[in-house]
């Protein structure tokens, strides 16, 4: 099989495995990033601090540069060693109907990460590395929304 | 942890995802279709690794650089975990991106996820807003 020829798979597995313990080591802090959602939307808002009850905007300040130095990652990646013409999203979803699609498809990801409390990265990498239940049937219901969305919607 | 240490590690993760192609729409829709084992791959591969780390980190009672226990409590379990995971997953296959890749798809060029990332900022702000309401 192709993948099995070319194992750059498991070269950015492990990359991405090891951020597990690299912010646990650094900062003592649980790699994850769908709360830095919470904290962008208190910065672009900061009178609205009453309706996020119970949350700490300052255990996950540093998720807020995370995520702008994900953005200068992701430039990075693009432009060097030289400019990428690889596409991410399907050249659909630059018109009308596609940008109303991409903003009613991040309602989802926004309000489905902050109900069940992470993501990819908090509960399928963190949680699972964990070895919590929680994370388990997370990563699960993860799996069954996009089989249903994919083979039913 | 500091800002630099936070901007630096995301700049890595960020060229991590980006040129791994776990950013891209075309890559879910692989996954979600099997048509390729790859994001499984990757994703199974970080699992392992994480866990394992996180066996020696406890063997060794690693200590963080503040000289503090680590923190490898778990997410609270309860029925937002199920319900929230599901719509997350739809919208996880709608837009090709989880929450760390639409910031990156945003800085590889893709301008269109910053339309993404507004639903999901918007997302993030409704759910807080109604959260009293919805079963826990």
């Amino acid at each position: 099989m192709e993948v099995f020829e070319n194992l750059s798979w498991l070269v950015y597995g492990i990359m991405i495995g090891l951020f597990v313990p690299t912010t646990l080591l650094i900062g003592n802090k649980q790699f994850g990033i769908s709360s830095s959602l919470q904290n962008i939307c208190l910065t672009v808002l900061p009178k609205t601090k009453s309706i996020f009850k119970g949350y700490d905007f300052k255990l996950n300040d540093w998720k807020l540069y995370f995520v702008i130095g994900i953005v200068f990652g992701g430039f990075l990646a693009s432009n060097f060693p030289a400019e990428s013409s690889i596409s991410f999203l399907p050249s659909e979803y630059y018109s009308l109907s596609g940008i109303i699609t991409l903003f009613i498809g991040g309602i989802l990801v926004g309000f489905g990460t902050r109900y069940a409390n992470g993501c990819t990265s908090g509960h399928s990498i963190t949680g699972l590395s964990l070895l919590k239940l929680s994370s388990l049937l997370a990563t699960i219901s993860f799996f069954v929304g996009g089989l249903i969305y994919t083979f039913i919607l | 942890m500091s800002k630099i240490a936070s901007t630096i590690l995301g700049i890595t993760f960020g060229f991590i995802l980006t040129k791994s192609e776990v950013i891209s729409w075309f890559r879910i829709q692989k996954m979600f279709r099997f048509e390729e084992p790859y994001m499984y791959l990757i994703i199974g591969t970080a699992v392992v690794v994480g866990a394992v780390s996180i066996q020696l980190l406890k063997i060794l009672n690693a200590k963080s650089l503040s000289k503090e226990d680590l923190d490898l409590s778990g997410k609270v379990l309860n029925k937002g975990t199920i319900i929230g995971g599901v719509i997350f997953g739809i919208g996880w296959a709608i837009t090709g991106a989880c929450p760390g890749p639409i910031f990156a798809q945003i800085g590889s060029g893709e301008y269109a996820a910053l339309s993404t990332l507004a639903g999901s900022l918007s997302g993030a702000f409704l759910y807080n807003l109604i959260r009293d309401k919805l079963p826990h």
